[in-house]
């Protein structure tokens, strides 16, 4: 086995963390030498201006893009060279900016889905999915939780914008993450419904550690503890929103034109 | 020994040209669009159908019809495009597949009808039949004519798309459809012109090819392979890819026949297994 | 019915409802009523077999292969040599062709799960032309283009022989036929099957819940190559010849348009299309094999453009439209 030579390994607070995470594409450079810790528990927010990086980020954590350089640690391991499935084993798990979903299954089967996935049931061919009813309920629960009961039986595709949106969210509980990273969970929901989304999310355990993009100041002053500034794929200042808010740096590079919002 | 090797080169070279030739107009389609088309081959059968015809029928020098056989190819190809192909493109690539094997199947049965079942002969002007001899090798006429032909083809296509405004907005349409319309440019009518100028290459390939690839109405489905294989082991979207693409396909096939005949196609399917495993998304194109 | 059940009553049942029992007696009734045209009878319920086959793969998984006749031919030889040696329980036979492709479906699912759609769909192609020309080069073997015949199957359960008329033939075929389909509709509607279709909609999201979508892929694929090797068996035995073409391009071709035509994705396509084709080319039989290809080539692209569901399809839209109809003249 391969000695630990990060220090970040020791600590068991901590839920995930990066070592110098770079992804360059040819001459561009997206995400540049980024150290980054999520303590466990966290609800933490990372903003910064279109095309600052944050999706590429998050992509380098779950395995989707492989970095350039650097390296990515859940819970101290060096998950590096885990495939996409493995990570999320351990504990990781997502939403998408653009909705990634299942059209033509409805909520239920896409729901159900994912929890016979994170129970390991999905390759078994011979017991019918009507007989697993213990998932079935769980995936109920789940899916009245975040309001979608009345279309349990439909397909995605079908769904209204905003459901979509909660349905994103519904499949990444759906893994039972002890890692929740959240790309702009909210994204083109009408400002007055979005807060029904971090409704949601805000309701999570709160040993589940969450890191999540948004553009709207307003939601991450309310849900999250600690920010991250990304700028140009660089680090531009971490802290507690009250500090960042108040950051020359951050009203002139973020706040300044934050038309987006 | 050595003459023979490079005999089989130059012919191999000669057949890998006319597979570049009709292939690279579906490398440049599929790049656009992603549109998986199996029937470009009834173009270049058609391109070859309206060149025998004219030499025969009407004794037109074999010269005289390539043009004409690749403007009633690209008019094919704009209309079928205008048409039909067009309602696919936002189609899941299945729909694809199925729409154009079923305009493969159709059109062969159609060449049947209108043309026999027969293989077509060139009517091979006396100044292309022969060889000459260059350093001790012989070279076929017509096989030199083919490779000078699909060089200035190849010439003409790059100044096309790195030179004219044309080529320029093709170049952005392939590299980002979205933002390419941003720009203001017509993707839809890039595209039909791709594909009219693409079908009409192919038309001009099937035209040329009489003497080497031979013509009845099967041709769309015995070459289908060959040119999806320049594409897909090329890189959709690129003209360098298909070029090298082509040319690995066409020594091989050659070569393969010619030192064991026994062995038939077989080698060609093979390589092409190996080279879609080794390169899946192409020698020299786009990400899939 | 609140919402909660009506959604869990809509997940994939295998359970059959009284209307799929009657229908399974339909075969039985036309073996009464048409009795002197079994062998079509038998085709169409060998051909369903390989098309159901095909449409856990490409109906379900997403995965469109151009080369499964090479599962259906090798199955094919495999039965036919195997009767050639010697070996002429029928039972045994069939199921050693099955497991024959089976083994060849692993290996190429391999290849098969790399790389994208196009990419897949050549190499698809390429698998089934490669084994073409292998069966056509062992010519010492294989019969080459003369095909493999000359043998004999022995009785079913060592009882009832293969008689000319092909009585025994249609019940064999149509037991193995519903076995097959029952092994199916269990695995269409188990988590996996689920996961499969799943795969169909949103391949990219597999793996952010945690599934290895390759490895599912290949075993729909080997299962896939399995069942449609027990149908190549099928035909070896019933009309004791395997001719080369049972490995052609165009035999897979085939298997695409049959499944198309019923509708992909709900296995009673398969059938409906088989049924529907097979018919067809038997009416049309003495119709230039030409004009037939021109009138299926027009067809493909009809249902690619108007039906895409197929004869099953427009026959669900049709019972919608009829039950709104009714369901507005009586408020
Ligand atoms: N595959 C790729 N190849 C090249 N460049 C890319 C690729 N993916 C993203 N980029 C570029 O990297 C930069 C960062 O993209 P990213 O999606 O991470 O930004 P973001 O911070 O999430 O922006 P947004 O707020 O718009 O979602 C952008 O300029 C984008 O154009
Ligand atoms: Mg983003």
């Amino acid at each position: 086995m391969r000695a630990d030579t990060s220090i970040l390994s020791a600590d068991a607070s901590i839920a995930l963390s990066t070592e110098r995470l770079t992804k360059v594409w040819g001459s561009f450079i997206a995400n540049s030498d980024i150290d980054f810790r999520l303590p466990v528990g966290a609800r933490h927010a990372l903003i910064g201006p279109n095309g600052a990086g944050k999706t590429t980020f998050i992509n380098m954590l779950t395995g989707v893009l492989a970095p350039t350089s650097g390296r990515v640690f859940i819970g101290g391991e060096d998950v590096t060279a885990d495939h996409q499935e493995r990570r999320v084993r351990k504990g990781i798990a997502r939403t998408f900016q653009i909705n990634n979903l299942f059209p033509g299954l409805t909520v239920l089967d896409s729901v159900l889905l994912a929890i016979l996935e994170r129970k390991n049931l999905a390759e078994n061919w011979f017991r019918p999915l009507k007989s697993h009813m213990a998932e079935i309920e769980e995936a109920m629960d789940l899916i009245t939780d975040l309001g979608l009961e009345a279309q349990a039986g439909v397909e995605v595709k079908t769904l209204a914008y905003g459901k979509q949106r909660l349905m994103e969210i519904a499949l990444a509980l759906a893994s039972r993450p002890r890692i929740l990273l959240l790309d702009e969970p909210a994204a083109g929901i009408p400002a007055g419904e979005s807060s029904e989304v971090f409704s949601v999310i805000a309701r999570l355990p709160s040993d589940v550690s969450i890191l999540f993009i948004e553009h709207d100041m307003d939601l991450v002053r309310r849900f999250s503890q600690r920010i991250t500034v990304l700028v140009g794929g660089k680090v531009l200042t971490e802290g507690a929103p009250e500090e960042i808010m108040v950051d020359p740096r951050v009203r002139e590079v973020y706040l300044g034109e934050s038309a987006h919002g | 020994m050595a003459s023979n090797i490079l005999g089989i080169l130059f012919d191999g070279l000669a057949y890998g040209s006319l597979l570049f030739l009709i292939g690279v107009g579906l490398s440049i389609t599929m790049g656009l669009m992603n549109f998986i088309n199996l029937a470009h081959g009834t173009f270049a059968m058609a391109g070859g159908y309206i060149s025998a015809s004219l030499s025969q029928k009407s004794g037109m020098p074999f010269l005289a019809t390539l043009p004409v056989a690749f403007v009633g190819a690209g008019l094919f190809g704009l209309v079928a495009e205008r048409l039909l192909f067009r309602r696919l493109y936002k189609a899941p690539h299945l729909d694809q597949v199925l729409f154009t094997f079923g305009f493969v199947l159709s059109s062969i049965a159609a060449a049947h009808y209108f043309f026999g079942a027969g293989q077509q002969m060139g009517v091979m002007p006396s100044f292309l039949q022969g060889q000459i001899r260059v350093y001790g090798i012989d070279l076929g006429r017509y096989r030199l004519l083919l490779i000078a032909f699909v060089g200035l083809i190849t010439l003409a296509l790059h100044l096309i798309l790195s030179k004219t405004r044309f080529g320029a907005q093709v170049r952005a349409a392939v590299d980002n459809q979205d933002a390419a319309a941003g720009l203001g440019i017509n993707v839809g009518l890039i595209f039909s012109l791709c594909f009219a100028l693409g079908t009409g290459l192919a038309g001009l390939g099937g035209a040329l090819g009489i003497e080497v690839l031979g013509l009845d109405p099967g041709f769309p489905l015995k070459y289908m392979v060959y040119f999806l294989l320049v594409v897909v082991v090329g890189g959709a979207g690129t003209i360098r890819g298909p070029l090298i693409a082509a040319m690995i396909l066409g020594v091989f096939d050659v070569a393969g026949k010619y030192y064991v005949p026994q062995a038939g196609a077989f080698i060609i399917y093979v390589l092409m297994i190996v080279l879609l495993l080794a390169f899946p998304t192409g020698l020299g194109g786009k990400r899939a | 019915m609140s919402p909660r059940s009506s959604a869990i009553e809509r997940l994939a049942s295998p359970r059959p409802r009284p209307v799929e029992v009657l229908a399974w007696l339909l075969p039985a009734l036309a073996f009464f009523l048409v009795p002197d045209n079994l062998a079509l009878g038998v085709s169409i319920m060998t051909y369903a077999v390989a098309v159901l086959a095909l449409d856990l793969v490409l109906g379900y998984a997403g995965i469109v292969s151009l080369g499964h006749a090479a599962f259906f031919g090798v199955g094919a030889y495999t039965a036919g040599l195997l009767a050639v040696q010697g070996w002429k329980e029928p039972l045994t036979g069939m199921l050693l062709a099955g497991a024959v492709s089976l083994a060849l479906g692993f290996l190429a699912s391999f290849l098969v799960v790399r790389g994208k759609d196009l990419t897949r769909l050549m190499v698809t192609l390429g698998i089934g032309l490669v084994v073409y020309e292998l069966a056509n080069r062992l010519s010492s073997v294989t019969g080459g283009m003369d095909g493999l015949s000359g043998f004999e199957i022995g009785p079913i359960f060592g009882v009832f022989s293969f008689d000319l008329y092909g009585r025994t033939a249609w019940w064999y075929v149509y037991g193995v036929l519903i076995l097959v389909f029952v092994l199916l509709r269990l695995v269409v509607s188990s988590p996996f099957g689920l996961s499969l279709r799943a795969i169909r909609e949103g391949v990219s999201r597999m793996p952010a819940l945690g599934a290895s979508v390759d490895h599912r892929l290949r075993t729909a694929f080997t299962l896939s190559a399995g069942v449609t090797g027990i149908a190549g068996g099928l035909l070896a035995q019933t009309t004791q010849f395997v001719g080369i073409d049972s490995l052609s391009v165009g035999r897979s071709a085939d298997f695409l348009v049959m499944l198309v035509l019923g509708g992909t994705g709900r296995l009673y396509g398969a059938l409906i299309g088989t049924t529907v084709f097979m018919i067809a080319h038997d009416y049309l039989a003495d119709m230039n094999p030409v004009y037939w290809e021109f009138w299926m080539g027009l067809l493909l692209m009809a249902v690619v453009l108007f039906a895409r569901g197929g004869v099953v399809g427009a026959g669900r839209r049709l019972l919608q439209t009829v039950k709104t109809k009714f369901a507005r003249a009586a408020p």
